[in-house]
């Protein structure tokens, strides 16, 4: 018998080769997409690593009954009035005799954050009975102090050239051999708004003004895309007018997000006079931008509904609207979140319309509801970029690594909820 | 074949094919447009109440164009115009009062594929008779149901698994759920669309065996590529071809001693 | 209809049943001539062939019946093939049995020939015989050119052979009575004859068949028959 299977038909070789070679191509471009995101992701994350710590100085203080409390009530009111920052200055003074001269002084009263002399006043109006006693408590330090602390300042520079002088240095060094710095997890980070102060800067009003825009966006964006997808999809007659409609919703989602915040600024601002930098008309003008995105990826996924269920529906007697809210839509439903997910998850990461309608401003209170001032997770990215501090770049990458866990939960929720809700047809 | 040869053949079948009873359904000229292209032509049929009518012809050839508007499933389609008259029961269903609704509630259709909707055995049989209203409590829902799967010869392997998704089931139970869910409503038709193309032999003449059961309630039309079906299941049989209805008689006649020559070739086998 | 079948081994099938068919009746159209020549030369050698023929045409018979059976089985076919196809073991069927009366026609040759012939009757049975495989061969033309008006021919053309056969019975008849030494043979010769107008019945039997096949309708008109055998009494007294 011969071969009936040829070992070698003509070009066999060179179409094998071809195949392996796309392969090759395809693994090469993957690993080296995933290596520029490994890259970028984890030089974030390691220069964001600091941010989660902070650096604290021991003082013993005394807190001086007389200028304390000179009438001996422990009035509250009293205790709130006096003056802690002496306290600290005091202690202060007192950790380190040798330093004289004004100039000296005001570096040394520096090494702590500004803050340490409200952790007083909220210590003692916690404890009233810590007045007239001594003790040693942990301050923050400032930010100089705190970088030095995490080795982001050499100190074997020369000392016109690095942002602390080399007093400081043997400040920070004698508080360092006494045992009085410690570095500790920055809660305060997760719990505090903004601060000119990058020691006490803090993401949660960021946070929450996100949270607040993108669930306004969401309230707003998701019935009417949904609704506008549904009628255009199932019951608008096809035609001139229809086709119009959807060559411009397709534009819509292709404009510059700026545009949209051009627009929220002349319209829902000057128009209508809506509170501006909150997160009310941020949600607006995101809903915006998001709506296109769910009217296409709505229509998408109502499309992606076989023509067999609505007939199915149809020649038992149901209307059409019966067919489109008992069939249809349902079916389409996954597809539909997952498109406003992804639509929303867009939105989150945008800052361009949101620097137009205000939200930029700096805002240390957290915001309570939707109509307070607030600003948002990327804006805040963009403001701590854009400080000079050295120690507002760690809390930029951190920042950065917030929203992108934000992004993460959002993904992670449009996937579950399409398991969850996908139906085979 | 010139235009008037072709109307003295359909004047032909007409008297060919005239049934001893008042019919249920007549068509009168019908003709059917998508857009500029004409799909049928002149179409006068008459269907016997509770026989089973079949269509057949090549593809392409209108049948399945004609089964839809005998419940206006053409009126999906934008660019879809159909004239002349169609009678059920007396009345014209594209008169402007007709409600389409009302019309598919009393016109039950079963399509190609099985196509359960995507929810328990129960829903599929029991949204119909929700939708029209037909039952007024939950006991008689349930009856109704369990009727319906009784008559599509279903209940037996279901009765245990009523709540299981519709689509669980094999494709032949799956198109007899479809089935139960047309005659649950209880419609005076059944239209069916090569319901069983997409089933294998043994599923296939359980339905074959349910549409001869059915015949006593309900006037059936189907559309079918397969001869032998025609000829197993109908008891009158329409041939169309290029949009014409060539030849409509009863079965037994067209299967055997057809009396047009493009019948002759379709229905044997040869190119015509 | 002379179009081709899209499925070419349809085509085939059909063709294998219709030469089946085709060589059945021209082995019977042998078989009726050589039967009605070795009566009337007497021939029992002749006769011989003749029975040992007919095993050749119960065979064809079954290869027919196997190949209709196949064809059922395979094509399902419809309209014009299906008649065409459910006549043939019919025809076939129809044929065998002529076959068969050939062969008894020859098997009586040996008896006859050891007696003296009567009268010219062996010379009417030939010409009967001749009438019958005319209508064979021209119904066997019916089927093949699928021509109804020739087998609707042939079906009235069996009024003769009945005619013949009634002439002959009463001449048989007077021959016995006139001679009882002339009965054994006159019995044989009126089983001959019998067995040729039998012959022709089957064949218009065919040409219903043929008809059938080609047109659709099934003969519900009756033949004009002639045959008044059944009913013919001769008085004795009337040889004298």
């Amino acid at each position: 018998m011969t071969d009936i299977i040829k070992a070698s038909l003509p070009g066999l070789p060179r179409r094998h080769a071809a195949e392996r070679r796309f392969q090759l191509y395809g693994k090469l471009a993957i690993t080296l997409a995933l290596g520029f995101l490994v890259v970028m992701i984890g030089m974030i994350g390691v220069s964001s690593i600091g941010a989660f710590t902070q650096t604290q100085i021991a003082l013993s203080i005394n807190f001086d009954a007389d200028s304390l409390d000179p009438d001996g009530t422990l009035d509250p009111a009293t205790l709130a009035q006096a003056n802690y920052g002496s306290l600290v200055k005091a202690a202060l003074r007192e950790a380190f005799p040798q330093v004289k001269g004004r100039r000296d002084m005001r570096k040394l009263y520096g090494l702590v954050s500004s803050d340490a002399e409200f952790t007083l006043q909220n210590k003692v109006a916690e404890n009233p009975a810590l007045v007239g006693t001594t003790g040693k408590f942990w301050f923050v330090a400032s930010d100089d102090v705190d970088q030095l602390a995490k080795g982001n300042i050499d100190a074997s520079l020369p000392e016109t050239s690095r942002r602390i002088s080399d007093k400081e240095l043997g400040w920070v060094e004698q508080l360092r051999t006494s045992g009085d710095v410690q570095r500790v997890a920055n809660v305060s980070f997760f719990t505090s708004g903004d601060s000119r102060e990058p020691e006490l800067a803090g993401i949660l009003s960021a946070v929450v003004g996100s949270a607040l825009s993108l669930l306004v966006c969401f309230v707003l964006s998701f019935p009417i895309g949904i609704m506008a997808a549904i009628y255009l999809e199932e019951f608008a007659p096809r035609g001139r007018w229809s086709d119009l409609i959807e060559i411009n919703i397709n534009n819509l989602a292709a404009v510059p997000s700026i545009v949209f915040g051009l627009l929220g600024l002349a319209i829902l601002l000057n128009t209508f006079g809506l509170p501006r930098s909150t997160p009310l008309v941020g949600g607006m003008v995101l809903a915006l931008m998001t709506l296109p995105t769910i009217i296409i990826a709505s229509r998408a996924s109502l499309r992606a509904v076989p023509p067999s269920i609505r007939e199915a529906a149809l020649a038992v007697g149901a209307s059409e609207v019966q067919t489109a809210f008992h069939h249809v839509a349902p079916l389409a439903l996954p597809g539909m979140l997952t498109g406003a997910i992804v639509g929303m998850a867009r939105a989150l990461g945008d800052t361009a319309p949101l620097l137009m309608i205000g939200m930029v401003a700096f805002i240390v209170d957290i915001p309570a509801s939707i109509l307070e001032p607030a600003t948002a997770l990327p804006v805040q990215v963009f403001l701590w970029a854009d400080s000079p501090e050295r120690a507002f770049l760690e809390k930029t990458s951190a920042a950065i690594m917030v929203l992108l866990l934000f992004l993460v939960l959002m993904n992670l929720a449009a996937v579950l909820l399409r398991k969850k809700y996908e139906r085979r047809f | 074949m010139s235009a008037y040869a072709l109307q003295e053949a359909d004047t032909e079948v007409m008297a060919a094919a005239k049934p001893e009873t008042e019919p249920l359904i007549a068509a009168r000229n019908v003709n059917v447009f998508y857009g500029d292209k004409q799909a049928l032509f002149d179409i006068c049929l008459d269907v016997p109440e509770k026989q089973v009518t079949s269509l057949i012809g090549p593809s392409g050839c209108g049948k399945t164009t004609f089964l839809r508007c005998l419940n206006r499933m053409n009126d999906l389609i934008d660019i879809c115009r159909v004239t002349g008259d169609i009678t059920i029961g007396g009345k014209n269903i594209y008169d402007p009062d007709v409600d389409v609704v009302a019309l598919r509630a009393q016109v039950g259709m079963v399509f190609q594929k099985p196509n359960p909707f995507p929810k328990s055995i129960f829903e599929n049989v029991a949204y119909g008779l929700r939708i029209n209203g037909l039952v007024d409590s939950k006991g008689e829902l349930k009856d109704a149901v369990e009727r319906a799967l009784t008559q599509a010869g279903l209940i037996d392997e279901v009765h245990d698994r009523l709540e299981a998704p519709g689509t669980s089931l094999s494709g032949g139970q799956q198109q007899r759920l479809c089935i139960a869910r047309a005659i649950a409503v209880e419609p005076k038709v059944i239209l069916m669309d090569e319901p069983c193309s997409a089933l294998d032999p043994i599923a296939t003449a359980r339905i074959e065996e349910l549409i001869d059961s059915l015949r006593e309630k309900f006037t059936i039309i189907i559309v079918t590529h397969s001869m032998q079906q025609a000829a197993r299941v109908s008891q009158q049989t329409a041939f169309f071809h290029l949009g014409y209805l060539v030849e409509y008689g009863a079965t037994d006649t067209i299967f055997t001693a057809p009396s047009d020559e493009r019948t002759e070739s379709y229905i044997t086998g040869r190119i015509g | 209809m002379d179009q081709e079948h899209i499925v070419k081994s349809f085509d085939q099938d059909l063709n294998q049943i219709e030469s089946l068919i085709i060589e059945m009746g021209g082995l019977v159209e042998a078989q009726i001539t050589d039967a009605a020549t070795a009566l009337k030369r007497r021939d029992v050698e002749l006769g011989g062939k003749v029975i040992s023929g007919d095993k050749r045409i119960d065979a064809l018979e079954s290869d027919i019946d196997q190949a209709v059976v196949r064809i059922l089985a395979q094509r399902q076919p419809m309209a014009q093939d299906l008649r065409a196809v459910v006549v043939a073991p019919k025809i076939a069927s129809n044929l065998e049995r002529i076959g068969d009366y050939a062969k008894n026609i020859a098997k009586r040759t040996s008896v006859l020939a050891k007696t003296e012939p009567i009268g010219s009757s062996a010379g009417t049975i030939k010409r009967m015989c001749a009438l019958v495989q005319d209508m064979v061969k021209d119904v066997l033309n019916a089927y093949v050119s699928r021509n109804a008006e020739t087998a609707d021919d042939v079906r009235m053309r069996d009024e003769e052979v009945d005619q013949m056969h009634n002439t002959l019975f009463r001449e048989l008849l007077t021959y016995m009575m006139e001679d009882p030494r002339a009965i054994s043979p006159c019995m044989h010769l009126l089983f001959i004859a019998k067995n040729v107008e039998r012959m022709g019945d089957h064949t218009t039997s065919i040409a219903e068949q043929v008809h059938y096949m080609v047109s659709g309708e099934i003969f519900d008109e009756e033949r004009p028959k002639s045959d008044t055998t059944s009913t013919t009494f001769i008085e004795p007294d009337a040889a004298e």
